[in-house]
């Protein structure tokens, strides 16, 4: 039993239901105080989750069924379900993220949420607990519980603090998610079924099936492809992308900063912990086909990104191509690829979660997000203008700065696969630089045409102190980013060891004579 | 002691620091102490190390500095790592001495800007970023400091962000700069993929030990870096962001095609000489681009009026005649070409400053005319610089583009016809801008004025490098050559008779047109008059600017909106949404079924009933 972590992951629901028994109508004398509540409850439970990194023991991980800050007690004995919880070098990473993204995101919100502030409140705060739930379940029910209930909180967000079409965007999201969710749950119970057939045990326990299940290769395709379903609609993977748009486009800028900064990462998670973990021989497979799709999400993305008049959409879209490369990197089969797909999500959770706050900043003083009504912005906003540059460049992989080093050991991990994969997703590197620096200028260059953005502040102190966190991570994390890498590598390889067995951890070098 | 390298970028990065957050607070004065200081203090520490590196014997010159572990995952591991050798030594000396030059510039150029402390952050970044893509000890070290590069250069080109014109030049610069990033991205990919490591030392031991002359991946490598090369080092196809560079301010055009930047990409090749030497055909590859580029900017070069865009497509040119030089192999004479080019190239920007600022930001040689009085420290400094690209002896042009054209004429005579011609050319074409800035009348009513001093003195001390660099590298004796592990040029006395003949041809005709009878206000340029449609053709860049816009840049466009259109609303999209409609079509007509009339349900089951009955009955 271990309480940090099972503290870490219901910290914020014990928030939420805090608020729920505050006063709906904030006292006159102090009357941010739901907000400060909320606020306290995600920064103690960022605080509280530092310790995991700082005691994680770096191992092998999930692909050796070794992992820390476990807590596994029977729940449902009949059917073997347990609340199995724990983490390894692939998860904590984005525990990390989460609790980070969190309390950021709120600050996002501070003022622009108006109505129901106490129902946003405590639905930003079951999705905390929901997102790390997903994180750290070790159990198929439990795992599947969370991941469903990350869904409810969203779609609310979306369909009430939406924009305009926010009823259709929430309905789209869910249909979308259902879909796959569903498949996914008959795929589990497949298994368990399966499982009690071979053994005459019932388990949801994921080492326990990870360990004992035999599948032949056509089950294996089978159920890999309806947990994929699930994974790839939520990353999303080409060309099943098409819910993220409208969901980013209508979202207010907490859930888009929360569905970008972490929701998406439950899909490239999901692929490693259950789709190369429990079906490595399909995985093998089809890591060829699933390859391409990214490739093509890479760039297809990166296209239409280019093509976008809305900020929010561009931005969306930047978000497709960005994903893409996490599943070629988990698709490479290789430490490096792998490595790379986990430090990505956490540079991309970073950087466009920072985007979506930055974008958010706009909306709320200009109230629209069309490009074409900005630009000279760089004249009235230098303090905004300095901070958008810097995400840019991180989002456009710039080395030095956070983006390059996923980026780039994606694309090295890929070429060691096969170099035509690379030679392809490179193309999608230079294409962020062209639509994300057309972006950057239409916002800040020129002369300023539209007297609205003449008058428009620049940003207040807690616009630059939600924002500096971000920042700093971004420096950090591009400059020594063993930071994270100590902690990933070893579960990566260990997982890719597995997937590929027999395989040497170290890769061969096929050009030399 | 070697360690201290670290503070040569250190320094540069302190002043990046310390304006970027207190800039504006400490105003005109400070900012131009700390940021000419940091580089300058860079400067020193840099000439320190590279005397002490002078004193030791030759085969321990190489000492690599390593801060951490940058990357590390398995048996991918990337130092965060410096080497000082002669060759970052040269390069740091000029990066550093040119630069600092170029930053003191600056102080009076920029003088009364609203952005200045901006200014001044950009340019110490340029110069930390460029010190360290060359003191990288491993490619990917280089890759960061040859991106932040193009960063930099994104930021000042684009310093007059207002300007439409300066923002565009600035994506155009990092888009294009990009590109080539694209190939040599996937060359340092191979080379890991191939060797096991991107630590340069590793990768070139193993390089000659396993591969053989002509060795596939030995030339695939290569072409890859050399694409990267293209870009950087404004090279075919790739040399079309440079021109339009020049929409920032001089010195920054100074520093770009001076002393950071556009040598990277010759830097890089001679840096990774032993992979270039085993593919012999990428060399021809290498050389060829190199020569035709030289030409066509030059022939570009003759008929611009911008007086800074003669100089942008001199640059590209002169890059030619370097790359060139590395194509044949010759890394020594293209390393040495690079330190002469950076001192009449930096002054002959930096004196194009003088003349825009002497003239009320006037660029249009037309406009100009007989500055030579009243700019007198502008008009000799130039002059000397001129007479350096042009290549007249003594200066050091001549003996740096000499002893490229005598590796040519002994190796390749195709090449050297090429870079003959364009040799002529360049006599000409700043024969010609020499004579319209600062002979004959002034052609409009602005009173030019000297500049200050703050800016004439770097011009005189760079006029003096410009003199005397190419005594440095003797042919016969090539001290330069020498230092770098290189060969000397040898002496052709044939060739050298041959281009200096050829240069002061150039600069007659360009006095034959320009200087015997000057140019008159609004009167047609003579040569336009003589060449008529040639004359445009060259005066529009080839139209290349506008096959670009045609064959890419609009069917790129096209191709966007059609993807975002079309495609994902219509196609994608589309297939969703319609699946959903045809859920809804089929439950609307299930719905039908349930009309709430109890007669309709009694008809529906005893027509069931019927029905069974009638199929147990026939079974």
């Amino acid at each position: 039993m271990n309480m940090t972590l099972l503290a870490v992951t219901f910290l914020p629901l014990v928030g939420a239901l805090v608020l729920l028994l505050m006063d709906n109508q904030p006292s006159r004398r102090n009357p941010a105080v739901l907000r400060w509540t909320a606020l306290g409850f995600s920064v103690f439970t960022f605080l509280l989750s530092l310790p995991l990194l700082l005691t994680f023991q770096t191992g092998a991980g999930f692909g050796s069924g070794d992992m820390s800050f476990v807590t596994d007690v029977l729940w449902i004995i009949p059917w073997g379900i347990h609340f199995h919880i724990g983490v390894d070098g692939i998860s904590l990473p984005l525990i990390l993220l989460t609790t980070f993204l969190t309390p950021l995101a709120l600050l996002s919100g501070w003022t622009s949420i108006e109505k129901r502030q106490k129902e946003f409140l405590i639905l930003m705060l079951l999705l905390e607990t929901g997102m790390l739930g997903v994180f750290v379940a070790l159990d198929l029910f439990l795992f599947y519980l969370f991941w469903e209930f990350t869904l409810i909180p969203m779609i609310l967000l979306i369909g009430i603090w939406g924009s305009d079409r926010r009823v259709y965007a929430a309905i789209k999201f869910f249909l979308y998610t259902a879909v796959g969710s569903l498949l996914m749950l008959i795929a589990i119970l497949a298994l368990v079924v399966i499982h009690a057939n071979q053994t005459g045990q019932y388990t949801f326990d994921l080492l326990a099936l990870k360990a004992g299940l035999k599948l032949d290769p056509a089950a294996q395709i089978w159920l890999f492809l309806a947990f994929f379903l699930a994974f790839a609609i939520k990353v999303p993977l080409w060309p099943l992308h098409t819910w993220l748009p409208d969901a980013h486009t209508e979202a207010p800028t907490p859930g888009s900063v929360i569905l970008a900064g972490v929701l998406l990462k439950l899909g490239g998670y999901g692929m490693l912990r259950y789709n190369l973990g429990l079906f490595p021989d399909a995985a093998r497979t089809l890591a060829p086909a699933i390859a391409i799709l990214a490739i093509i999400g890479i760039i297809y993305g990166a296209l239409v990104s280019f093509a976008q008049k809305d900020l929010k959409r561009l931005v969306a879209y930047s978000s497709v191509s960005h994903m893409g490369f996490v599943v070629l990197g988990i698709f490479s089969l290789n430490p490096l690829g792998i490595s790379g797909a986990v430090l990505q999500m956490v540079n991309h959770g970073l950087s466009t979660g920072a985007l979506f706050m930055l974008v958010g900043v706009i909306y709320e003083r200009r109230h629209t997000r069309l490009l074409s009504e900005f630009g000279g912005l760089g004249i009235s906003m230098p303090i905004y203008a300095a901070l958008m540059l810097i995400i840019t460049l991180s989002s456009l992989a710039v080395p030095g700065l956070n983006g390059f080093i996923g980026e780039f050991a994606i694309l090295q991990g890929a070429f060691a696969t096969n170099w035509i994969y690379a030679a392809f997703a490179t193309v999608g590197m230079i294409l962020a630089a062209v639509y994300l620096l057309w972006m950057y200028q239409q916002i800040f260059t020129g002369e300023i045409k539209n007297p609205a953005n003449a008058a428009v502040r620049d940003l207040n102190r807690r616009e630059i102190w939600s924002l500096v966190p971000i920042v700093i991570m971004v420096f950090v994390l591009g400059l020594y980013p063993a930071l994270f890498l100590n902690i990933i590598v070893p579960a990566a390889q260990s997982l890719a060891s597995q997937v590929i067995q027999h395989a040497a951890l170290t890769l061969q070098f096929p050009f030399l004579p | 002691m070697f360690d201290l390298v670290v503070l040569v970028i250190l320094l540069p990065l302190l002043g990046v620091i310390v304006n970027a957050f207190f800039g504006r607070r400490l105003g005109e004065r400070w900012v131009s102490y700390i940021g000419p200081g940091a580089v300058g203090l860079s400067f020193l520490v840099a000439l320190i190390l590279v005397l002490s590196l002078a004193g030791l014997p030759v085969d321990q010159r190489h000492h690599e500095t390593i801060l951490w572990t940058w990357i590390p995952i398995g048996n991918f591991q990337v130092d965060l790592g410096f080497l000082l050798d002669p060759l970052s030594a040269v390069m740091i000396l000029i990066i550093t001495g040119v630069g600092f030059l170029i930053h003191i510039y600056s102080v009076g150029y920029m003088h009364g800007d609203p952005r200045f402390a901006r200014y001044f952050t950009y340019l110490n970044l340029f110069v930390a970023s460029m010190l360290t893509l060359v003191l990288g000890n491993n490619f990917l070290v280089l890759f960061m400091g040859w991106e932040l590069v193009g960063l930099c250069s994104y930021l000042l080109i684009g310093f007059w962000f207002e300007r439409v014109s300066a923002s565009d030049a600035a994506v155009k610069a990092f888009v294009v700069n990009r590109i080539g990033d694209f190939g040599f991205i996937l060359g340092v990919m191979l080379i890991w993929t191939t060797f096991g490591t991107l630590h340069f030392t590793e990768v070139f031991e193993a390089a000659e030990k396993s591969l053989q002359s002509g060795a596939p991946v030995a030339i695939a490598i290569t072409l890859l870096l050399l694409i990267g090369a293209t870009g950087k080092s404004a090279q075919i196809p790739l040399y079309v962001w440079l021109p339009d560079a020049m929409a920032g301010p001089t010195p920054v055009s100074a520093l770009i095609h001076a002393a950071t930047m556009v040598t990277a990409g010759v830097y890089m090749m001679a840096r990774s000489h032993v992979l270039f030497e085993l593919a012999p055909f990428t060399g021809q590859v290498v050389a060829w681009i190199g020569a035709a580029t030289a030409l066509l900017a030059a022939s570009i070069g003759v008929a611009q009026y911008d007086i800074k865009k003669v100089l942008a497509y001199s640059t590209v040119s002169q890059l030619g005649f370097m790359v060139a030089a590395a194509g044949m192999g010759a890394f020594g004479a293209a390393m040495f070409h690079l330190t002469t080019h950076a001192f009449f190239k930096g002054l002959l920007f930096l004196g194009a400053g003088s003349v825009i600022h002497g003239v009320h930001d006037e660029q249009d040689m037309r406009k100009m005319g007989g500055l030579r009085s009243s700019m007198p420290t502008t008009f000799w400094t130039f002059v000397v610089a001129a007479l350096a690209l042009a290549g007249i002896p003594p200066l050091s042009g001549f003996f740096s583009k000499d002893e490229i054209l005598a590796t040519a004429s002994s190796q390749n005579i195709g090449i050297y016809l090429l870079l003959t011609i364009a040799a002529f050319l360049t006599a000409f074409y700043i024969g010609r801008q020499v004579l319209m800035v600062f002979f004959g009348q002034a052609r409009s009513d602005v009173h030019a004025h000297e500049s200050p001093r703050v800016m004439t003195i770097p011009l005189i001390v760079l006029a003096v490098f410009a003199a005397i660099a190419g005594f440095f590298n003797l042919p016969g004796v090539g001290s330069f050559s020498g230092w770098l592990g290189e060969q000397a040029g040898e002496l052709n006395l044939a060739v050298a008779a041959i281009s200096t003949l050829l240069a002061l041809a150039g600069l007659g005709l360009a006095w034959l047109l320009y200087g015997r009878s000057p140019v008159q206000q609004d009167q047609r340029d003579p040569l336009a008059v003589r060449l008529g449609p040639v004359f445009t053709l060259l005066e529009r860049k080839w139209y290349v600017d506008e096959i670009v816009d045609l064959t890419i840049a609009r069917p790129f466009k096209a191709l966007c909106s059609f993807l975002a259109g079309e495609m994902d609303l219509g196609i994608v999209d589309g297939f969703v949404n319609g699946v959903a409609w045809l859920v809804s079509l089929f439950s609307r007509w299930l719905r039908t079924i349930q009309t709430g009339f109890v007669r309709s349900y009694a008809l529906a089951m005893l027509l069931g009933a019927v029905l069974l009955i009638v199929y147990v009955a026939t079974r």
